[in-house]
């Protein structure tokens, strides 16, 4: 008895998860891919022709914006953990009883949509705004200064957008480190800065490999903050990819460019999780 | 029951499974099935078809359409920001006397992003919500109209248009015989400074590229717009130029951005940006400037020539209450109604009755309200004099072939590359 539903139990299992895989990312991927080897346009209709060269010319004509994407990526992900780790530190250890209030109170922005918080970044930025215009009437700030349509812009920006998504995998690494653990490394004679970076530090690091994924990715392909925020130098490959695709009309070129920053993105995370030590990504993120 | 353990979950991406054997799925059996799925897929998702070759419309087309088609009393309107009353007098009127119910809403930006909402849903013959569009004569409009994304218009139940329309409004080159479209509003396209900032005098498109304005300059992202200041500058006609044209337009424009004179490439945000002061000249449009709050900006059609340009009202073909769309656009070239919206919007009406009725109304009025309409009625930006018309230039119109060209030479430039 239970021989075929033994065997069956497992697939069966997976069924929902599959199906859902199958239907929002599969399909969606290899329409994807066939699209970027397609060559034609909107009134002539587009044809398949393993047309290779969509990815060269695109990568010739765009390959700037892939590394200044992921530069910015990397500076914004190394922004958030500075800002993150410290604040998820205090919240974890010292947080005492308000705990869950000091961290609704730094999720509490992410209420609002994505796009305000970027425009209303905007205001705080601008030449005249609040911060930069009194500290140039007062001489501080040469004439010419401005921030805003800068890469600084673009980056903060960035940084402040994905900041909960490094904060909450800090926070649960930390606030999961047993306290015996830490007073076991003080009864041996730790100093704090030892116990800080030879126990604690070790412990959370799962936390901030996860933060990383979970930032870097959509940091490096956002196209919101490059809009609003930056200038002609700043653009990153979404913002290329939203007008081939919206504006232009341009599938093939947008897919291929997609497909690109995903096979890009990947390899990347891959190559980290190796310089990290892990051997399974997927392990590392959800420990 | 025992409690969840999430490291089952954990345990089917890691090889061990596949190890354990006992007949379980291997991790990599589920990976060749998807592949499997995959392949099938892609072989099946090759070419997407054409649907172009419905520009021409004869009268029996416009029959076909719109037979059987009856008034139902209610109508969704898409409109850009700034393009109707805050108090919405003007669908209120409209409402009243016709009864129709209109639903307004100001979801159109920019043009491009605009089309990529609407193209799915139209090319698979759905509705997209709306019965009446406003779009600015360019790529995207030839490409509703070539694609037959646009219901033919039955001219015969538009008699005011055909009564009251000015003759430069009829019969554009972007629609010829109003097959499609008839216009909303139209504008130039020309050079907005602040003179808080900018002590020169502005009057020509080459002070857009002076390095003395260095990071002071703030230049439109579209692509169509960008190619027109760049051709003007060379002295070329944009509606004659020709792909080594915009070459070298292309080029200037890029060494304009290379010397870091553009700061920012716009597509609606340079009102705000102009009259703060983080750009001290930018491309404008006239109304936008017209209509701003900041005292200090000016508006200038250069010397070289600007781009005029119109939106149009026009039906999606799948609108599902084409009729009431129709009323309401034969209704809007009845002059009376027509001239409180000129009064708001501040774009030049294609009616050119409303300028002596916003004149009388100004003869009538007394004190601020005097002033505007004075101001309305003889502003050269709303009503241009002839000579003003004979310096202004239309948007090329491209063919599919020509547009992908166009695109790959100026795309690059506002996208820094």
């Amino acid at each position: 008895m239970g021989g075929v539903r033994g065997r069956l139990a497992p697939y069966l299992m997976i069924l929902p998860g599959g199906l859902w895989l199958a239907a929002f990312f599969l399909v969606p991927l290899v329409l994807m891919v066939s699209l970027s080897l397609q060559t034609g346009n909107l009134i002539d209709g587009f044809q398949q022709t393993l047309h290779w060269q969509n990815y060269t010319d695109g990568l010739s004509t765009y390959g700037d914006k892939f590394v200044r994407s992921l530069w910015y990526g990397l500076l914004a992900t190394v922004a958030c953990i500075a800002l993150a780790y410290p604040a998820a530190y205090w919240i974890a250890f010292r947080g005492g009883r308000a705990k869950s209030t000091y961290l609704f109170l730094l999720l509490l922005p992410y209420f609002v949509s994505f796009i305000l918080r970027t425009v209303s970044w905007k205001l705080v930025l601008t030449d005249n705004g609040p911060i930069l215009g009194p500290l140039r009437d007062h001489g501080v700030l040469p004439e010419d200064f401005h921030v805003l349509d800068t890469g600084v812009a673009v980056v903060s920006g960035l940084a402040y957008n994905f900041l909960p998504f490094m904060v909450l995998p800090i926070y649960v690494a930390l606030e999961r480190i047993d306290p015996r653990v830490v007073e076991a490394a003080y009864d041996l004679y730790a100093s704090r800065a030892q116990a800080f970076l030879r126990v604690i530090l070790p412990l959370s690091l799962p936390g901030v490999f996860a933060g990383v994924i979970m930032t870097f990715v959509p940091v490096s392909s956002d196209y919101v903050n490059a809009e609003v925020l930056g200038g002609p130098q700043n653009t990153m490959i979404g913002n290329v990819i939203q007008t081939e695709y919206f504006n232009n009309s341009a599938y093939p070129t947008a897919s291929a460019l997609s497909f690109a920053l995903m096979a890009i993105l990947l390899v990347g995370i891959f190559a980290y999780a190796r310089t990290l030590g892990t051997q399974d990504v997927l392990e590392a993120a959800g420990r | 029951m025992s409690q969840f353990d999430p490291a089952f979950l954990r345990g089917l991406t890691r090889p061990r499974l596949a190890r354990s054997g006992a007949g379980g799925p291997a991790r990599r059996d589920v990976l060749r099935l998807m592949g499997a799925a995959g392949a099938g897929l892609a072989l099946s998702a090759c070419g997407v078809k054409g649907q172009g070759g419905k520009e021409k419309v004869s009268r029996s087309d416009v029959e076909k359409y719109w037979a059987g088609k009856a008034k139902s009393g209610r109508l969704n309107w898409a409109n850009w920001p700034g393009y109707m009353q805050d108090d919405r007098e003007t669908i209120k009127a409209f409402e009243k006397e016709t009864g129709v119910k209109v639903t307004y809403k100001e979801v159109i930006q920019e043009m491009g992003p605009w089309f990529g909402k609407i193209q799915a849903p139209l090319a698979a013959g759905q509705s997209i919500g709306f019965d009446l569009m406003v779009m600015t004569n360019g790529i995207q409009l030839e490409q509703c109209r070539q694609l037959g994304y646009l219901a033919p218009l039955d001219l015969s139940k538009l008699p005011n248009f055909q009564a009251n329309a000015g003759p430069s409004f009829k019969n554009p080159s972007y629609d010829p015989g109003n097959a499609f479209t008839i216009p909303y509003e139209s504008g130039v396209t020309g050079i907005a400074y602040n003179t808080k900032y900018v002590k020169d005098e502005i009057t020509s498109i080459a002070q857009l590229f002076d390095p003395k304005y260095k990071g002071k300059v703030g230049m439109m992202g579209d692509s169509q717009e960008l190619g027109n200041f760049g051709m003007f500058l060379l002295g070329i006609d944009p509606e004659k130029s020709t792909k080594a044209d915009w070459e070298k337009a292309a080029a200037k424009l890029r060494e304009q951005r290379d010397k870091g004179i553009v700061r920012k490439y716009y597509s609606q945000d340079y009102v705000d940006a102009v009259s703060k002061g983080d750009v001290w000249m930018t491309m404008a449009w006239s109304g936008d400037v017209y209509s701003l709050t900041s005292p200090d900006v000016k508006f200038v059609v250069p010397r070289e020539g600007g781009t005029i340009w119109t939106d149009n009202l026009c039906i999606p073909k799948t609108a599902e209450n084409p009729v009431d769309a129709l009323t309401l656009m034969n209704w809007l070239y009845v002059p009376e109604n027509n001239a409180p919206l000129t009064e708001f919007i501040n774009y030049m009406p294609p009616i050119p009755a409303t300028q002596k009725l916003i004149a009388q109304k100004a003869e009538q009025a007394g004190g601020d309200d005097k002033r505007d309409l004075t101001r309305l009625s003889t502003s050269p930006l709303i009503f241009p004099s002839q000579a003003d018309l004979a310096r202004l230039r239309h948007y090329r119109r491209l063919t599919q072939a020509e547009e992908t060209e166009y695109q790959k030479i100026f795309e690059p430039i506002s996208k820094g590359s």
